[in-house]
């Protein structure tokens, strides 16, 4: 029976290896790290119907039977192809495959480096994904003393259409996240105030106009401008400054907490992975893929597919289509060869 | 026979240069301001005119600073310029020791050798002048072929890139190229028929080309040596080489006190005409290294401002890094005349401002000033505010709530009016906070306020100011054992020569490593100079990437600098290496004696500081 | 003409058939980081004069691209130079360089 590798057990990953597996293929997934579900695993609720993520990462999990099987902990560090057949390393074990998938997702952008938002320097400025965090442990936002926040603003495109941190692209689905995160701190506080800063709300999916829309009836603020510099006044409230560019007025509020929608950066390692499979990353960083409509999972090398968000920003939905569509792709091509 | 019309050429030259550099000199002295002159009469008899003496034989014939730069560079002008020196002051004791006594004209000791074999010869000297003389010849002729080299090979010569010249300089080079050559022929070819040199003449004249017609080419060469003579003195004045006369006028002045003003000014013309075009000052400039971008530094700019007006690209292509002053051979003020070219540009009126009127600092004994900048970098104030807050400084941060511009950008820009008024409301206003002690992380506004503002009170950069609490004992650190590169931002080590204290204060923390010696007054810009308009952001990243590559030692866990634009600057080019303030840096590893806390009243900063 | 106290107000209206757009293209010529702008704000939200006036190197830009070219260059004057907008420009437009265009476009473009 033929073997698929697939690097990667995030939701691309676990989806692509079941349905290959369905298919009667031999397929083994390796993670990196110590539990399989990516981040998705680490996030409370998902947009746009706010399901508990843990139901889909769950299910995900379940097809993981004996076939496919999966290596946790397990990081390739060399990948060789020979006649067709690919030899994955890890740990000096030596794993055969006659396709592989890489599938190794996304890691998201170190908000430290938009310095002047303040992160890692003021108490009450955290990223999108410590709030899905807060909201998985205690269902609402803490603090850094304990308090939960009465005036919170969300922070659009932090290591997103930003050329000052080479992140020029899009992350797609850090707006639609700022918005469901917002009504949910609504419904767990109240009496917040919420204010959203944002540049475009790129609101592409099913549904998502709708939450933009539902937030909007509960009373989020909306202002259209990019932070510019965050300031730490007393009592660890943050000033943010901004343009607010519908009225061309400068505009600056003081808030109990900044929440920076962090985009997603191509992962770490990946680019030594795609090295060794003769792979070089597009201009963002992410893997290439040669063609973006009638087959957007494969790459310039025979038997070497990719899907997910390591080919670019993607939702939970897309990254499922792409494992569906990869597993068709790498079906086809075990046939013909 | 003490004439011979070959003579002609070289007598006309001599004496039209002759008489072209008395009436510049005298033009130039005459026109300097009343003050400079009077300045210059009181201190010509002094110990400055000997200095200037000295310099004028350091730098005009030995060239000691192009020595530092490159030996060889450095003695082929050395070979040329003191070669012929010796020649000329040689050849005149020669002549004037021979009985037919010693006022000669001034052609006779040049071609002196073509008149000797006439002469009875003078056994006591004759040996050690023609020796000498040859020596001197092969010297200059050794200069001249590296010259020569240079033109293929600049590399050898330690320059990457050497000057486009105009016409008239090719002229006048190529003209001062066959001197040498041509005199070493005639020499030779007199050698080879009356044996009258030495070692190197005589050699070439009985062994190399005693096959030629000798007797033909005899005169022939002697009229071709004084040609080339000719033409180089008449070219010289509308040439690069004007800088020979203009350099030693420019010496004596510099030494006398004359400098720059706020215009262009006749200083500014000697200036102009004293820069050589030697072409140091490109490989100086990283926009020739990091951009390509190599016909705009200062070899062109003066020489397009001597001849006439420098074009808006080359007046506004410029980082304002002050490399190329600090690697000018000449010393000649690049960056001022630059400046001042700028002026004459205004595009920014004084009335651009009246909107500041109504702005305050509050009260302040130490005045922290962050700056524009430096709001940027929210973590260098809080570092710097938390090592004060541990010295138990009493300090107000008097631009918390927004800085009023130092001035800095609009001055390099040119625009004095503009920056006038934002210069005289800071002042006003730093001066009616009532501080006693104006302190800033900002090397631009240090440098500002110390230069153009005209403040009662001393300006210290943080790193100074860190430096004498660490010295009086209010600040301890512990030694961390991190390796760290110091990078030394433009406008503190060239602006302001700060480069001592940064890393001394850095050394109570971190062991200093670095990867270049581009450092202290050499050190390279980071790119994200405000001197410059018209380079993009990539242009700018790859300066920042460039100038990490050469100075980060490969040991080093952090950069530090001591500038905000520097910090940002290289933090967004690269994620390679974190880079940070030398507060940061200084914050981390700070030590706090047990009941110093205790003594301290407890703002939240401190807290914090404690906690970190 | 009789002078009645009012007169027909210029229609407050973009008319971008009749707009003067010759400084825009003029710009966007020297610099075609002119036209990168997506209007985030950052620019004026960190600017040093902003803080003081009412000043907007966006508004600035957005102006001269509705051919609204005097009073562009009239407020172009407000800037201090400073730089800080070159270091926050997500899109990295060469905003002091534009600046200095639009300055000396005073020279020659004033209708």
């Amino acid at each position: 029976m033929k073997k698929v590798a697939v690097i990667g057990g995030g939701v691309t990953g676990l989806e692509a290896a079941s349905q290959l597996a369905q298919m009667g293929y031999t397929v083994t997934v390796f993670e990196k790290n110590s539990a399989a579900g990516g981040h998705v695993s680490k996030w409370d609720r998902l947009f746009p119907n706010r399901r508990h993520s843990i139901e889909v990462v769950n299910e995900l999990k379940s097809y993981l039977n004996g076939n496919p099987a999966i290596y946790l902990s397990t990081a390739i560090n060399k990948v060789t192809k020979k006649d067709n057949r690919f030899q994955l390393e890890a740990y000096n074990q030596v794993f055969e495959a006659d396709a592989v998938l890489i599938a190794t997702g996304f890691e998201l952008f170190p908000a430290e480096r938009k310095e002047e938002y303040g992160y890692g320097i003021y108490d009450n400025v955290i990223t999108s994904a410590e709030l899905e965090g807060m909201f998985k442990e205690n269902g609402y936002p803490v603090k850094r003393n304990g308090d939960k926040p009465k005036r919170l603003a969300f922070i659009h495109c932090v290591g997103s259409r930003d050329e000052k941190v080479k992140r020029p692209y899009c992350s797609k689905v850090c707006c639609v996240t700022a918005v469901k995160q917002a009504i949910e701190v609504k419904e767990a506080i109240p009496e917040a105030e919420i204010f959203c800063l944002y540049m475009d709300l790129r609101m592409f999916g099913p549904g998502y106009e709708d939450l933009y829309k539902e937030a909007q009836q509960k009373g989020i603020n909306f202002i259209r401008g990019r932070l510019s510099e965050a300031s730490e006044l007393e009592g660890s409230r943050v000033l943010i400054k901004t343009e607010d560019t519908l009225s061309s007025k400068p505009l600056k509020m003081s808030v109990d907490m900044v929440v920076l929608m962090v985009g997603m950066s191509p992962a770490q390692g990946t680019d030594e992975l795609i090295a060794a499979l003769g792979l070089q990353p597009n201009k963002d960083g992410f893997v290439e893929i040669t063609d973006y409509h009638l087959n957007p999972v494969k790459t310039k090398v025979d038997g070497v597919f990719a899907a997910g968000a390591c080919t670019g920003p993607n939702n939970i939905t897309d990254s499922i289509n792409a494992a569906r569509s990869a597993a068709v792709e790498i079906h086809k091509y075990l046939n013909n060869k | 026979m003490r004439y011979h019309p070959f003579t002609l050429p070289f007598s006309i030259g001599l004496g039209f240069i002759m008489l072209y550099i008395i009436v510049m000199w005298t033009i130039w002295i005459v026109r300097l301001s009343r003050r400079e002159q009077k300045i210059v009469w009181k201190r010509l008899f002094s110990f400055r005119t000997i200095s200037a003496i000295w310099e004028s034989i350091r730098e005009g014939l030995l060239h000691r600073n192009i020595f530092k730069r490159n030996v060889l560079l450095g003695y082929m002008h050395m070979s040329l310029a003191f070669g012929w020196f010796m020649l000329i002051v040689l050849g005149n004791l020669e002549a004037r020791l021979y009985p037919h006594g010693v006022i000669n004209p001034p052609y006779y000791p040049i071609f002196f050798e073509f008149f000797r074999h006439d002469l009875t010869p003078l056994h006591e000297y004759e040996e050690i002048f023609t020796f000498l003389m040859d020596f001197f010849l092969l010297m200059v002729i050794s200069g001249v072929s590296l010259a020569f080299f240079k033109r293929f090979r600049s590399r050898t010569l330690g320059m990457k890139r050497t000057t486009r010249h105009i016409l008239i300089d090719r002229i006048a080079i190529t003209a001062l190229w066959f001197i040498f050559p041509l005199r070493l022929f005639a020499e030779s070819v007199t050698a080879g028929l009356y044996n009258t040199g030495h070692f190197f003449t005589n050699f070439i004249g009985q062994w190399v080309i005693y096959n030629l017609p000798l007797d033909y080419l005899y005169y022939p060469a002697w009229w071709a040596y004084s040609i080339a003579l000719g033409v180089f003195f008449i070219t010289m004045p509308f040439s690069r080489y004007m800088h020979i006369p203009a350099e030693i006028l420019l010496i004596f002045l510099r030494k006398y006190g004359v400098k720059e003003k706020e215009s262009h000014s006749t200083f500014t013309k000697i200036e102009l005409s004293a820069c050589s075009r030697c072409g140091i000052c490109i490989d100086a400039c990283q926009l020739s290294t990091s951009l390509n971008i190599s016909d705009t530094q200062p070899a062109y700019f003066i020489r397009d401002l001597r001849y006439s007006q420098p074009n808006e690209r080359l007046r506004e292509t410029c980082m304002m890094c002050m490399r190329c002053l600090e690697a000018c051979p000449v010393g000649i003020e690049i960056t001022r005349i630059r400046e001042n070219e700028r002026r004459e540009h205004p595009l920014f009126s004084a009335s651009s401002y009246g909107y500041i009127n109504g702005y305050k600092y509050p009260k302040a004994k130490v005045a922290y000033f962050a700056g524009c900048m430096g709001h940027l970098t929210p973590s260098v104030i809080k570092s710097t505010l938390a090592l004060f807050d541990a010295a138990n400084v009493d300090y107000t941060f008097i631009d918390k709530n927004g800085s009023i511009c130092c001035g800095r950008p609009l001055q390099m820009n040119g625009q004095v009016e503009a920056a006038k008024q934002l210069i005289d409301k800071n002042n006003h206003l730093i001066g009616e906070s009532g501080a006693e002690v104006l302190v800033t992380s900002c090397p631009i506004c240090a440098r500002e306020f110390a230069t153009s503002y005209h403040l009662a009170i001393p300006v210290l950069h943080h790193s100074q100011f860190l430096l004498e609490l660490t010295q009086q004992k209010r600040l301890n650190f512990n030694q961390s054992g991190l390796k760290v590169t110091y990078h030394d931002p433009c406008e503190l080590s060239r602006g302001l020569h700060i480069t001592s204290e940064p890393r001394e204060l850095l050394q109570h923390a971190v062991i200093l490593s670095n990867g270049s010696k581009e450092t202290e007054s050499k050190s390279l810009c980071c790119g994200g100079s405000l001197g410059i308009t018209n380079i993009s952001m990539a242009e700018r990243n790859k300066i920042a990437t460039d100038t990490l590559n050469e100075i980060v030692a490969e040991s080093s866990s952090y950069l530090a600098t001591a500038c905000p634009m520097c910090r940002k600057t290289f933090a967004n080019a690269q994620d390679k290496i974190k880079v940070l303030d030398i507060a940061e840096i200084l914050e981390k590893n700070l030590n706090f004696a047990p009941e110093k806390v205790s003594e301290k009243n407890q703002s939240p900063i401190k807290q914090q500081a404690v906690i970190s | 003409m009789i002078d009645f106290g009012f007169a027909p107000m210029e229609v407050s209206v973009h008319n971008m058939d009749t707009a003067d757009l010759s400084l825009a293209h003029w710009i966007n010529l020297h610099d075609e980081t002119f036209n990168h702008c997506i209007a985030c704000g950052s620019c004026a939200a960190t600017c040093t004069a902003g803080q003081f006036t009412n000043f907007s190197f966006r508004e600035v830009c957005h102006a001269i691209r509705r051919g609204e070219i005097k009073s562009a260059i009239d407020e172009s004057e407000k800037c201090m130079l400073c730089g800080k907008c070159t270091l926050v420009c997500p899109r990295n437009v060469n905003t002091r360089n534009i600046i200095m265009l639009i300055r000396k476009a005073n020279l020659t473009f004033r209708p």
